[in-house]
């Protein structure tokens, strides 16, 4: 139990935080703002790599293959939103649907292998694990992700104050008002699950050139990481009074709290395969703390309330 | 200005649960025309107006509004048409959103939503002279969430959304049953205002025929699926409210001794 191990992890966990942020930032917006628990994202997690990967590994530049690994998490949102409000499944249940179907859409997409690598020397990686030190600043993992989620940050600020944007915050917040305001509600949540998924595959790009592979498996509880940071992040910045922005920001700041917490019970002696137990506990917990705090520790009479005035 | 005829609606056809809510309603409005609805519980009040708004589709017969054919169109287009306040404040407005979106949401009902700005500097000036008209401060308080708003105000501010871009048809759905006795004569009297200022062709459904005389140039009794009593003009000025219980009970058997229409009187 060296100290010095876990300072020298760091920096590789805050690399990785950040890049699970941009997926956090993903589930936001289904989770959120959609108001949708949208579980495709396993799914879509490995979709973006897969894509990436392949098409760097047959010769096109990392931003075409990023792009390319964007839209096709947009297709997978597509779906899902066509399951949910064309044909009535519930979201959930759509989400499952599609996040099992994409397993095989991944294999296939990795020419049948469960597993390819891309060798940080012989390809133009954007990020990698060997951009984390000993590297010019612009080049390190770590700045090039603070990059992408300022970038994405913006844009999603920009695009949920447009006419569009408000209209997709709205059939989160009331259906029926929605409707009555003339917002074509499923319209709004195909957008939503397609703009989420695919920010989402585009983390998973970047995700899988910082490890130097695609992997089928590498979706596995992507939903309950980006859970995970949404929640700690409205948990530890809830109180601050922010815009949207500051919102999406905190969101990427919670995944970087969940890795570094991850990278210290590891160091602590805990069984990487325990991993998932602890993050599933972790997120059980948070969810039920709003729930638990309204039931037991409120104060007065506040039943009904200023909801029923 | 609107047109309904021969409008049918079962639900839950052909199982336990079968009730027809609509058997054949027959509804013509003129333009300017402030209809109220009275009728006992399940008298398909709400389900008319549902029908014209397009919550779910018509078994049969036809809605116009304004010479257009809108019995096939989904809920959301034909919404450029209508301007909706539901019985419960909560469903009128987005809680989690700012007052002054809520309203640039609601001056954007039946227009394109584009990648334009959703709320303009211009608007908001707008917006406040609008707030004005209901006399409850909101003006103060663009950029409050609504879900802070206590339910009367909610209802306040979803009548103004409602009418913010005039609407062919004004549908209010029982808008100030879930308010207490001073806040829904607040709502009302705002009601009437906007409706007489912009001369909005309106239906208003209520459980109080005192209201439903005191506010209006007609009213309609329903009474099973069917609009059984029509009165304008003159007639309907004169009308007492033990006018319309003799007519109800007349149609109904006595029933009305229970109904809830009682208890508001």
């Amino acid at each position: 139990m060296n100290i010095m191990t876990l300072l020298n992890a760091m920096p590789g966990a805050c690399a990785q935080g950040l890049i699970w942020g941009i997926m956090a930032i993903g589930v936001y917006i289904t989770y959120r703002i959609l108001d949708l628990a949208d579980l495709t994202v396993d799914g879509t997690m490995c979709t973006g790599g897969a894509v990436c990967i392949m098409m760097m590994m047959n010769g096109h530049s990392v931003g075409v293959s990023l792009l390319c690994a964007f839209l096709a998490g947009m297709l997978a949102g597509l779906v899902t939103g066509i399951f949910h409000t064309a044909m009535g499944i519930p979201a959930i249940l759509a989400g499952i649907l599609t996040q099992l179907g994409l397993y095989s859409i991944n294999l296939r997409i990795m020419l049948g292998k469960s597993n390819q690598a891309v060798s940080v020397d012989k390809y133009n990686l954007l990020v990698s694990l060997r951009y984390i030190k000993d590297v010019p600043f612009y080049k390190n993992s770590i700045f090039v992700t603070l990059i992408f989620i300022f970038v994405i940050v913006a844009l999603l600020y920009w695009f949920f104050g447009t006419e569009l944007g408000c209209a997709i915050r709205a059939t989160g917040s009331n259906q029926n008002m929605s409707r009555a305001q003339g917002i074509n509600t499923n319209m709004c949540k195909i957008i939503g699950l397609m703009l989420s998924n695919g920010i989402v595959a585009l983390a998973s790009g970047l995700y899988a050139q910082y490890q130097g592979f695609a992997d089928v498996n590498m979706g596995r509880g992507a939903i309950v990481i980006g859970l995970a940071a949404v929640i700690i992040g409205q948990v530890i910045f809830g109180k601050i009074h922010g815009n949207f922005a500051f919102r999406l920001c905190s969101v990427a700041l919670g995944a970087i709290v969940y890795y570094l917490v991850l990278q210290i019970v590891l160091w602590l002696g805990l069984n990487s395969n325990d991993l998932k137990l602890l993050s599933a506990l972790v997120v059980a917990v948070f969810l039920a703390i709003p729930y638990l705090k309204g039931k037991y520790f409120t104060k007065g009479f506040k039943k009904g309330g200023a909801a029923n005035a | 200005m609107l047109k309904i005829s021969g409008v049918k609606k079962t639900f839950n056809a052909g199982t336990i649960n079968e009730k027809a809510a609509l058997r054949g309603v027959e509804l013509t409005l003129n333009e300017g025309d402030f209809v109220t609805v009275i009728g006992g519980n399940g008298a398909g009040k709400s389900t008319m107006l549902n029908a014209i708004a397009g919550v779910w589709p018509i078994d049969e017969g036809s809605i116009y509004i304004d010479d257009v054919n809108v019995t096939k169109l989904p809920e959301h287009k034909r919404a450029r048409y209508l301007g909706r306040v539901f019985q419960d404040p909560m469903m009128g407005t987005a809680a989690g959103m700012m007052i002054e979106e809520n309203l640039a949401l609601a001056s954007r009902r039946g227009a394109k939503r584009g990648l334009r700005s959703g709320i303009t500097h211009d608007e908001r000036e707008m917006y406040k002279e609008r707030l004005k008209i209901l006399g409850l401060g909101l003006e103060e308080r663009l950029t409050a969430k609504v879900g802070l708003l206590s339910g009367g105000q909610r209802q306040a501010l979803t009548l103004l959304m409602a009418t913010l871009k005039k609407p062919k048809v004004l549908l209010l759905d029982e808008h100030t049953a879930a308010l207490d006795p001073k806040t829904a004569a607040k709502v009302l009297d705002a009601t009437d205002r906007i409706v007489e200022k912009d001369n909005l062709t309106t239906i208003m459904i209520t459980h109080n025929m005192k209201d439903a005389i005191a506010h209006g140039n007609r009213l309609v009794m329903m009474y099973e699926g069917r609009i059984i009593y029509d009165v304008s003009g003159e007639e309907k000025k004169n009308l007492q409210v033990s006018d319309l219980l003799a007519k109800f009970g007349q149609v109904s058997g006595g029933e009305f001794a229970n109904d809830r229409m009682m208890l508001t009187n």
